[in-house]
Parts: structure tokens; C-alpha cells; sequence
């Protein structure tokens, strides 16, 4: 499998049915590749015209705007305009909410329009439309499973149903945390946390997140967010569970179960 | 009689207008803010006013506390109806002034007040119980002592005594009328106070009447200076409430506002030509972002009077959670706080003398720190304020002005502004998950 950058598709002549916008964590971070990689399987599978920008991409700007730099944020928005506007993309699909968030929401004001699809919903699609199909449900599968509500997807942008369904569309059992849907908690990494120590306090947010996941039993956590992974992850470590329970992306999950025979696209 | 009835208008006249002072002053301290215009759908926001002003919406996420609150504010609108009446009379010398237009429903309206007023009663109670002797763990936040603490206490008391002073008057109202004293003319039976009075009519007439009026007289004067108490309590939500769901943001709790002040000047920084959307603003900014209640919007300020203290936004805000400085609350209290504080200065001077202070006296650095941006505080809101507009504004000016920055911070924006990404990480290096995939 080899996928194309945009340049390369622009060199022949065409243009991406998709733009995969991958962000920095899901191109700098191991945990977080594999996020992209199941992405880029589920989309070859289903036979998507998708391409990424490799090194014409850059960070969206958004821990740099939180944190209160607004100018290194719309430098960075203007220069990823340009870049996407020059290749005439309309259709972004990210597998990070910051990124979701910022090229949905915040690019408009600086004259980025696009289509953009956080992945969870993208996957919920190709699902829904049959353009991929599941693997019978295996006894893994029918584990329980809790999904953490990230919350720039969640209280940000609404989108709370697209990665259940995905995750009862795999047959799983959902176990919902104390906190979930609107009133999600945090993983601690947003507002540009990500970069820097905690402030002083009792305990780390991610370790009192994780807390709740594992009071829920399950085996595995769904995240939907490359931030959200990696603190949670954390978590588990500072639990000393990272043996027994997992923490997984839902494109993660999906590309497990792909049948190997795709009924459609190939 | 009419004597009372001059006192009575005097008594009016003065509460109106030191009420209306009040109210100006506060209208003036929230001009203070930075002008902003407000876009966007007017039916959205006045959908937003009746669901969430007047039909406390965002209360049901609680269920206890928003039924007993539901019971309180239907109290306070419908007993307006009551006052209105008592007002009339205290200014026509009359004495239950609607009694022979509406005879046959008279009765069952008054009940239903005093149905209303018990249940107040009892909320209110419940409340003071929840507040001081179940310590709910909202209510027992740093924030919360002193003046916040008492401020609510007071109100609730006041609540009570003003509706115990209706009962008492319907109740006595009702005893003199089946002497057949006087004026008391028979109104037919109040639900609640009915069996009360029975047994009051071994009073005398004269303690009777004292009662009626005592009543009647403390209890208007009660409102009276009701009234003039909320401009000076959080209390005053139950007015601002109103505009502040109408002026809240449209947008998703997770955009935030471009300062478009420096989008001309970034946009030469790199070489762009000037957009002409944007033209150049024609008074550029003070300060970037916000170091004072100056340069927050108007709106911010607003939302400021508007903050009823519940502390939602605390108890669901991660940071709080987990031990840290900041919590939500305190943001909107001190940001109100510095205002009043400005708005004594402007009384006392004439216009404002710099005292040498700033927001940032109010709010730390580390509370600032602490945000997640994680907008739990904006989703629980029950009057659609955001604690979190403020703080990413005071961020901006820490680091954009004060620079200010935590040193991982700064290495973070020179990797953005080097690498296009906030690790060090090479930008040729981006594309190659995809080339190791199998
Ligand atoms: S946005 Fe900030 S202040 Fe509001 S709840 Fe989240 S962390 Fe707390
Ligand atoms: S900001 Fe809103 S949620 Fe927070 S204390 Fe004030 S009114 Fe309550």
C-alpha cells in the first residue's frame, strides 16, 4: 500500500477524493501511527481516492492559540490555507479533534472552507453504507469496552453517537464512565496542557480519567483522540495495568475487524 | 388612610429610584468592556432566552436542585401578580383591589400563591440545609466564603420570611373577615391560610388588624428593599439572566475568537497581500488579549453580573477536580469583583484613576495555567456564561504581551514556528508512518 501526497496526485493532474489530514501527534507519535495506519488501511480497503500532504502539512496552530499565542496560530492557519487552497482540497477527514476543530471551526474567519470529517464519523459512514464490511463478532469483540468522549469532539463540536455506533456496529458492549457524553472528563492534555507539567494539585487528571475507565470493568478504553491515547495510557501505567487493559483508537478497532474479503472497493 | 398612602409612595419612589441608580451604575460598568458587535441568528438567541432563561433548561441536568429551584423562581415571577395588587392598594388607599372583578376566582388565585409561597418555603429550606448543613461539596470551594457565602444565605432567609409574611397576613386577612371587621370583606376561603385563621379568631379584632397591616407593611417593605438588595448580590441573576442567554455565544464551545485586530499584520508578516475582508481595524487594540476588565468584551462583563455563584461550572471543571487553583467560579466572581472595584473608582473620581491594579491582581497565573480548555465549564452553565472566554483571553495577553510563558510553552511555539509541529520533530520526517507501512 502506498499512499499518495497530494503534490504527487497535483504533478498528474489530480486531485485526492480525500485529504487525509493526519496531525502532528499521528505523524510524530508511535502510539498514535497506528492510528493513522489503521486509517489508511480502512481507507484503501474501501477503495478511497485519499492522499496526505506529508511534509506540506503543519500544525493546525491549535496548541499554539489555546496556550494565548494567537499570532503563531493564525500563521500557522494561513499557511495551511494556503496550502490546501493552492491544491484546491475541499474534503479533509482528521483523525484528531484539535485538528477537527480548528479546520472546521476556527480556518473559516481566515478563508479556509472546507468539508471536514473527524474520522470517527467518516468510519461511521463507510459502515452505515456498507462500504466496509465487519468481521463476525469474535469473543474479544464481545468484551465490554468504555469509550472516553474527547472533548473537543464531545462538548465541542457534538459528536458523541458516531464512535458508539461504530463500537456497536463491532458488537460491543459499551460501559459508560461516571462521566460521559456532555459531561465527559478531560484527559488532560487540551488548552496546550499536552506540552507542559500539570499545575499543582492532588492528582493528574489523566490518572483520575483513567480511575474512572477502570472502574468500569473494561478491558478496553476507545479513545478517539491521539491526546486522549497517550494520557490515558499513562494512566494505565501509573495503575500498573497496561498488561491487562488496552487503550485503542476506534479507527484501531475497526481495522481489526475488517473482513478480509471487502465486499466492495479492494 | 392617607397619610399610609403618601408614606406608602414615598416608600415606592425611593426604592424605584435608588434601584434604578443601582441598575444604571452596572449598565455603565458593563459599557466599560470592549465594544463587540453581536452576529447571528435572533431567533437562535431568543430560542436560548426562553429555553434557558425561562425554561431552565440546563437546571435539569441536576434534578433536585432544579425542581426545588423551579419552585422558587415560579414563586418569584407568579407572586409578582400578588405584589402588583398589594401596590395598587397602598397607592388607592384600596384594600384587595381586584377582589370585585375576578370574585369567583379570587379565591383559587390567592391559593394558588400560597401554594406557591409554602412550597418557596420549603425550598428555600431545603437549600439553607444543603448549603450549611450537608455541605455540599460545590458550595465549600475556597471562593465561597465570606460575603458569597452570607449573600446566599441571606437571600434564602429573606425568601422565606417574605413569604411567611404573606401567609401571616392572608391568615389574619381571613380571620377578621369572618368577624366581619371593617373593610374585611369576605374573599372566600385561601387554601393554606383557611385553617389557620380559625384558630387566630380568638385574637382580638385590634391585634388583628395589627397583624394584617404589620404584615402587609413589612411584607412590601420586605420587597421594596428586595429589590434594592440585588444589584449587590449574585442575586441579580434573575434579571441578567435574561440578556446573558440572549448575548451568549452561538459559535461551538470549542471555536475560539480570532482577534481580528492582527490578522492584517500577520498577514504582511508573511507576505500576503492585505485581505480585503479584513480591513485594518481603526483603533487597533490596547492590549493583546485581556489585562483588565477594559479589554474584555462587554458581553464577558455581562456575564460577570450574570454568575448566580452555583459553582456547576467548579464541580465539573477537571482541573478543580483533581486538586488545582482554578475553578471556573472564581473567574466570573473576581472578574465582577475588579469591575465593581473600577465602577467605586469612576463614583469617587469622576472617571477612572488608575489604581495600579489589574484583573491579574484577582486571578493567577497558575489558575490561568491550569485550563484544559475543555469547555465543561460552558456546558453546565444554567445561564450560558463561559468562564473559559476569559480565561483564553488573559492568556493571550500573558503570553502575546506580558510574555509571560511557561518555559515548555516557549519551546513549544519555537517548534510550531520552526518544525510545523510543537515536537521537534523534522517536517520531512511527517510523511513517513506512511512510507513504513506495510
Ligand atoms: S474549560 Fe478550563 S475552566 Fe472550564 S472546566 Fe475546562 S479546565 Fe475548567
Ligand atoms: S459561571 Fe455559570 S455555572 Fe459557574 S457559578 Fe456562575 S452561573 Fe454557575
Amino acid at each position: 500500500m502506498q499512499i499518495p501526497t497530494v503534490a504527487e496526485l497535483y504533478a498528474k493532474g489530480e486531485k485526492p477524493e480525500l485529504l487525509y489530514w493526519v496531525g502532528c501527534a499521528a505523524s510524530f507519535d508511535q502510539r498514535a501511527q497506528r492510528t493513522a495506519r489503521a486509517l489508511a488501511t480502512i481507507f484503501t480497503r474501501a477503495g478511497i481516492r485519499f492522499a496526505i500532504l506529508a511534509q506540506e502539512e503543519s500544525c493546525t496552530g491549535d496548541p499554539a492559540r489555546r496556550a494565548g499565542n494567537e499570532f503563531l496560530f493564525q500563521m500557522m492557519a494561513l499557511k495551511n490555507i494556503q496550502t490546501l487552497n493552492q491544491y484546491g482540497i475541499q474534503t479533509i477527514v482528521t483523525s484528531c479533534p484539535h485538528c477537527f476543530n480548528t479546520l472546521k471551526n476556527e480556518y473559516p474567519a481566515l478563508g479556509g472552507q472546507y468539508e471536514v470529517w473527524h474520522h470517527t464519523q467518516y468510519l461511521y459512514r463507510l459502515v452505515r453504507e456498507g462500504r466496509i464490511s465487519l468481521k463476525p463478532a469474535t469473543a474479544e469483540a464481545l468484551q465490554s469496552v468504555t469509550y472516553h468522549d474527547s472533548c473537543y469532539l464531545g462538548r465541542g463540536n457534538g459528536i458523541y453517537d458516531a464512535p458508539r455506533d461504530i463500537l456497536q456496529a463491532l458488537q460491543m458492549k459499551i460501559v459508560e464512565m461516571a462521566h460521559h457524553r456532555s459531561r465527559g472528563m478531560c484527559c488532560g492534555a487540551g488548552g496546550a496542557q499536552m506540552w507542559k507539567e500539570e499545575e499543582k494539585g492532588q492528582t493528574r487528571v489523566n490518572i483520575a480519567r483513567t480511575q474512572e475507565a477502570l472502574a468500569t470493568g473494561s478491558r478496553t478504553i476507545a479513545a478517539a483522540c491521539p491526546f486522549c491515547n497517550t494520557m490515558l495510557y499513562d494512566g494505565l501505567k501509573h495503575a500498573g495495568k497496561e498488561e491487562e487493559v488496552q487503550v485503542k483508537d476506534i479507527a484501531e478497532l475497526v481495522a481489526e475487524h475488517l473482513a478480509s474479503d471487502p465486499t466492495v472497493g479492494g | 388612610m392617607l397619610i399610609a398612602q403618601i408614606v406608602f409612595i414615598a416608600l415606592l419612589v425611593i426604592a424605584i429610584t435608588l434601584f434604578s441608580r443601582q441598575v444604571r451604575k452596572i449598565r455603565r460598568n458593563i459599557l466599560l468592556g470592549r465594544d463587540e458587535q453581536i452576529s447571528g441568528n435572533r431567533w437562535k438567541r431568543w430560542k436560548n432566552v426562553l429555553l434557558l432563561a425561562f425554561g431552565q433548561k440546563k437546571m435539569f441536568r441536576n434534578w433536585i436542585p432544579a425542581i426545588l429551584h423551579l419552585f422558587v423562581y415560579l414563586g418569584f415571577i407568579i407572586i409578582n401578580l400578588e405584589i402588583l395588587e398589594i401596590i395598587l392598594d397602598g397607592i388607592l388607599g384600596t384594600h384587595r383591589l381586584f377582589l370585585p372583578y375576578i370574585k369567583p376566582v379570587y379565591p383559587a388565585f390567592i391559593s394558588a400563591f400560597e401554594v406557591l409561597a409554602v412550597l418557596v418555603i420549603l425550598a428555600c429550606s431545603i437549600f439553607l440545609i444543603r448549603r450549611n448543613i450537608l455541605h455540599v461539596r460545590r458550595f465549600e470551594n475556597p471562593e465561597m466564603t465570606c460575603w458569597p457565602r452570607r449573600d446566599a444565605n441571606n437571600i434564602l432567609i429573606f425568601e422565606i420570611i417574605l413569604m411567611l409574611l404573606f401567609l401571616t397576613m392572608n391568615a389574619s386577612d381571613q380571620a377578621l373577615q369572618m368577624k366581619h371587621y371593617g373593610h374585611y370583606y369576605p374573599t372566600g376561603s385561601f387554601l393554606i391560610t383557611h385553617p389557620i385563621a380559625q384558630h387566630l379568631q380568638q385574637i382580638s379584632p385590634g391585634l388583628l388588624v395589627g397583624l394584617e397591616r404589620g404584615s402587609w407593611w413589612l411584607h412590601i417593605a420586605g420587597v421594596l428593599f428586595f429589590l434594592n438588595y440585588l444589584p449587590y448580590s449574585k442575586h441579580f441573576h434573575i434579571l441578567l439572566a435574561f440578556p446573558n442567554t440572549y448575548y451568549a455565544s452561538l459559535e461551538p464551545k470549542s471555536q475560539m475568537p480570532l482577534m481580528a485586530d492582527i490578522v492584517p499584520e500577520v498577514r504582511s508578516m508573511m507576505g500576503l497581500e492585505a485581505d480585503d475582508s479584513q480591513s485594518a481595524p481603526a483603533s487597533p487594540p490596547v492590549h493583546f488579549g485581556a489585562r483588565d476588565v477594559f479589554d474584555l468584551s462587554w458581553r464577558h462583563l455581562l456575564a460577570a453580573y450574570s454568575c448566580t455563584e452555583c459553582g456547576r461550572c467548579t464541580a465539573a471543571c477537571p482541573a478543580n477536580q483533581t486538586g488545582k487553583k482554578l475553578s471556573p467560579r472564581k473567574i466570573m466572581m473576581d472578574t465582577r469583583d475588579r469591575l465593581e472595584e473600577i465602577g467605586r473608582n469612576i463614583d469617587m473620581h469622576g472617571s477612572f484613576v488608575d489604581d495600579g491594579k489589574s484583573l491579574l491582581n484577582y486571578i493567577s497565573e497558575e489558575e490561568l495555567r491550569a485550563c484544559t480548555t475543555c469547555q465543561a465549564c460552558v456546558e453546565e452553565c444554567p445561564v450560558s456564561i463561559s468562564p473559559l472566554a476569559i480565561i483564553l483571553e488573559l492568556r493571550r495577553y500573558l503570553v502575546m504581551e506580558a510574555s509571560s510563558t511557561p518555559q515548555e510553552w516557549n519551546a513549544m511555539f519555537t517548534s510550531i514556528e520552526n518544525n510545523g509541529a510543537p515536537w521537534t520533530f523534522p517536517p520531512d520526517e511527517r510523511g513517513q508512518w506512511a512510507s513504513r507501512l506495510a
